[in-house]
């Protein structure tokens, strides 16, 4: 089966800074691959570099066959990449709803004219949409549920916030969801939740997801694969039984030991 | 403010969502937005009538010509509010479409070329011509954000003036000498009403119905906006740019667009304001008046339709009222009450304050009457009114302050400009003392005040003082709601 999500020979370097060095890196339809590394490994630059907030310096990022190479942000959007943020990222002064009707703006057509009139084709493409923030909030039960709907974002908690994010991200319908760190600054309860999360999300959705996590429970509660980065270098893939008892990616979570480095 | 110690599970998620419950303004939102649309709409319309019968209420064409310009001044808050308060961009180019429109439509409907079009072959134009030229200044701005954004639109708003200032004398390569194109400083003159439906608008009272449906047609237009994926996501991106973006929205298009509607506004009210004046002056669209409307804007609240218009009418009306000393004084003394009022808790300290005051004045008018042979009994003001030399209120301010007598047969200012810098240092040392020394000192600065007040500020009512004091107003009601009239309270990082 072809990969959905394809980097092949993928460079970014920040003046003399090589951050991403010729990385190679696939996620298939429906697959979950997790992308773990210590701090500053590079990544957060992988999701910008795909997602077009960076532009590639050399190497090929296609989706499903199409290069996403060189398009705006909001054009790969539309071609079926969401993302999350690390430093979550909503629209806080708007209500959770529109929080994820906004997001819905890729597949709506109706322009100023129209929607100055309200046509019954724009009043009926709100509708739509209505229903569809409604549909991706009740995603997580009653947690973005009621009342919350018309609240703004800024007074949700913290790990309702994440969620939010998440719901935003699916409202661009999106085939690849992009989650960076989801249970950062969770409590336990709430990651094992996020972990099921993630899982039912790929079943509900038809997802792939690529998700950065650093919480090791996490990546092995929910990844087919798992790809380790340091100094934006690939240095072991594989499942997670795998990548956790090689030693490269031991020596770049813990250091060599005096030892076996002299 | 100490909280009620019962309040359960504080900081928690519910409790921050609910928090509206637990303020008057909120309470008072809460209820405003459940209340059925029929009823808030049905509200608004009420309101809207009312505005409409004053011309039928009043034939003052003083009355009729605020009017007016209030509203033409809420059109301006409102289109100004789509790009500053919607999309957040800071334009400060958009008194240049106000001008604009009123020039396009002065060349084409006036006497200077002997053009006369009709309402309706001009405003298409004009408002087309601004779309085109909002979508030509957001293009090489569109990539600025911010201050940026800011300069690049400012260069552009001096460039109308600048054109519209020098205009009389352009060289045309195709013809000989200068041309006169928009009459120089001396703008153009005689430029037709309005023909609608071949009724000539030539009374205010027929330009304030036009402004006023004009106000009607752009608040619904742009709210229904609002309420759209456009308007959501220019609102999105107020919040977020790169976040909007990477949800697929096109942010250089809804800058374009931003700034391409809110100068089609821009030029409706030129329009209107060169028609009811008969011509079209290149000061009625410089960076004063710029400022006079995002003070509209951000006074009402960024963001809020009902807010900006509710700020451009307080702001013009405010504006007017104080062109009248009397009116004026008034507004000073009530102002500084109710801010004291408002500001000083508990009420002990208050009571202490205006005490103090009134002791304060009446102890140094009776040690000034005493050492001083001249007089203190002073007028209060040189203009005449009946308020300056009698009234129980005249008399009282003429025996708590130190007017010295003949001062304005004699011309001695010298003194009232010595206290209008004493005024200046208290107020400066005011914001730097802290504790009962602060409360100390406001009393002197509080009769300082009605002294410089009364003196100097008064008698220049419809120069700086107005504006003086509009930004004294402005300045206390900022600082007692930040966020405006009708604004909602940003969150920007959390």
């Amino acid at each position: 089966m072809a990969p959905l999500l394809e980097l092949e020979g993928v460079s970014k370097a920040f003046g003399g800074l090589r951050v991403i060095d010729n990385l190679d890196l696939t996620v298939g339809e429906k697959e979950i691959v997790s992308l773990i590394g210590p701090n500053g490994a590079g990544k957060t630059t992988v999701f910008n570099l795909i997602t077009g907030v960076y532009r590639v310096d050399k190497g090929e990022i296609t989706l499903g066959g199409d290069n996403l190479v060189g398009l705006s942000p909001h054009r790969i959007t539309r071609r079926g990449v969401a993302r999350t943020f690390q430093t979550l990222r909503l629209f806080l002064n708007m209500s959770v709803k529109e929080n994820v009707m906004a997001a819905a703006y890729g597949h709506t057509r109706a322009g100023v004219v129209r929607s100055i009139l309200r046509t019954p084709g724009q009043r009926r493409e709100e509708r739509e949409i209505e229903r569809l923030a409604q549909e991706r909030l009740a995603f997580f039960g009653e947690r973005l549920m009621g009342y919350r709907w018309n609240q703004p974002a800024y007074s949700l908690s913290y790990a309702n916030r994440r969620r939010l994010e998440i719901a935003r991200a699916t409202a661009t319908s999106p085939r690849i969801l992009l989650l960076d760190e989801p249970a950062a600054g969770m409590n336990p309860a709430e990651t094992a939740e996020i972990t099921q999360l993630i899982a039912k999300l790929r079943g509900d959705g038809d997802y792939a997801i690529l998700v950065i996590e650093h919480d090791m429970h996490v990546v092995e509660g929910i990844s087919d694969r798992v790809v380790a980065l340091d100094h934006g270098v690939k240095i072991a893939e594989g499942s997670f039984d795998e990548v956790a008892t090689n030693p490269r990616v031991l020596e770049a979570y813990l250091g060599l030991r005096a030892k076996e480095s002299t | 403010m100490a909280d009620p110690p019962t309040r359960p599970q504080i900081g928690a998620d519910e409790w921050v969502a609910r928090s509206a419950e637990r303020s008057a303004a909120g309470r008072a939102r809460t209820w405003a937005e459940q209340t059925p649309a029929p009823i808030r709409y049905g509200a608004l319309a009420v309101v809207v009538t009312l505005i409409a019968l004053v011309p039928v209420m009043t034939s003052d064409e003083y009355i009729l010509r605020v009017g007016v310009v209030s509203l033409i001044y809420a059109l301006l808050a409102l289109g100004l509010n789509v790009s500053v308060g919607l999309a957040g961009l800071l334009d400060l180019g958009y008194v240049a479409f106000y001008g604009f429109g009123a020039y396009g439509y002065a060349l084409l409907s006036s006497s200077k070329f002997g053009v006369h079009w009709s309402l309706w072959e001009t405003l298409p134009l004009v408002l087309g011509t601004s779309i085109l030229v909002g979508f030509l200044l957001a293009l090489p701005s569109r990539r600025l954000v911010g201050d940026y954004l800011a300069i690049v639109t400012l260069f552009f708003g001096q460039i109308f003036y600048t054109i519209a200032v020098q205009g009389y004398r352009v060289p045309l390569i195709t013809f000989h000498g200068t041309h006169d194109i928009t009459g120089g400083p001396n703008g153009i003159a005689d430029v037709d009403d309005f023909r609608v439906f071949g009724h000539h608008l030539t009374t205010n009272r027929a330009y304030f119905w036009f402004s006023l449906i004009a106000v009607v047609v752009v608040f619904t237009a742009i709210h229904f906006l609002n309420e759209s994926r456009t308007g959501r996501a220019w609102r999105a991106h107020r919040d977020d740019p790169l976040a909007t973006e990477l949800m697929g929205m096109p942010i250089n298009w809804l800058k374009l667009l931003a700034i391409a509607v809110g100068a089609s506004v821009g030029a409706l009210a030129g329009t209107i304001n060169a028609a009811s004046l008969h011509g079209a002056f290149p000061d009625d669209y410089s960076t004063p008046v710029l400022i006079t409307i995002y003070a509209m804007v951000i006074l009402g609240g960024a963001g809020s339709l009902l807010g900006v218009v509710l700020g451009a009418l307080t702001v013009n009306i405010l504006l007017e009222v104080l062109r009248t000393p009397d009116h004026a004084r008034w507004i000073l003394y009530i102002a500084i009450v109710v801010a004291l009022l408002a500001k000083v808790r508990p009420w002990r300290k208050l009571a202490a304050v205006l005490a103090g005051t009134l002791a304060f004045g009446i102890a140094v008018h009776a040690i000034v009457a005493a050492a001083w042979p001249r007089g203190v009994h002073g007028l209060v003001s040189i203009s005449g009114t009946d308020f300056s030399n009698g009234g129980w209120f005249g008399w009282a301010l003429r025996h708590w302050l130190v007017l010295p007598a003949h001062t304005y047969e004699e011309g001695q200012y010298t003194w009232f400009n010595v206290a209008l810098v004493a005024l200046i240092g208290l107020v400066l040392v005011l914001t730097m003392v802290r504790g009962w020394v602060r409360w100390a000192l406001l009393v002197p600065t509080l009769w300082l005040a009605a002294l410089v007040w009364e003196t100097r500020l008064v008698e220049e009512g419809t120069g700086p003082t107005r504006f003086l004091l509009l930004g004294a107003i402005l300045v206390v009601l900022m600082a007692a709601r930040p966020q405006g009239f009708l604004g909602t309270h940003r969150v920007e990082i959390v």
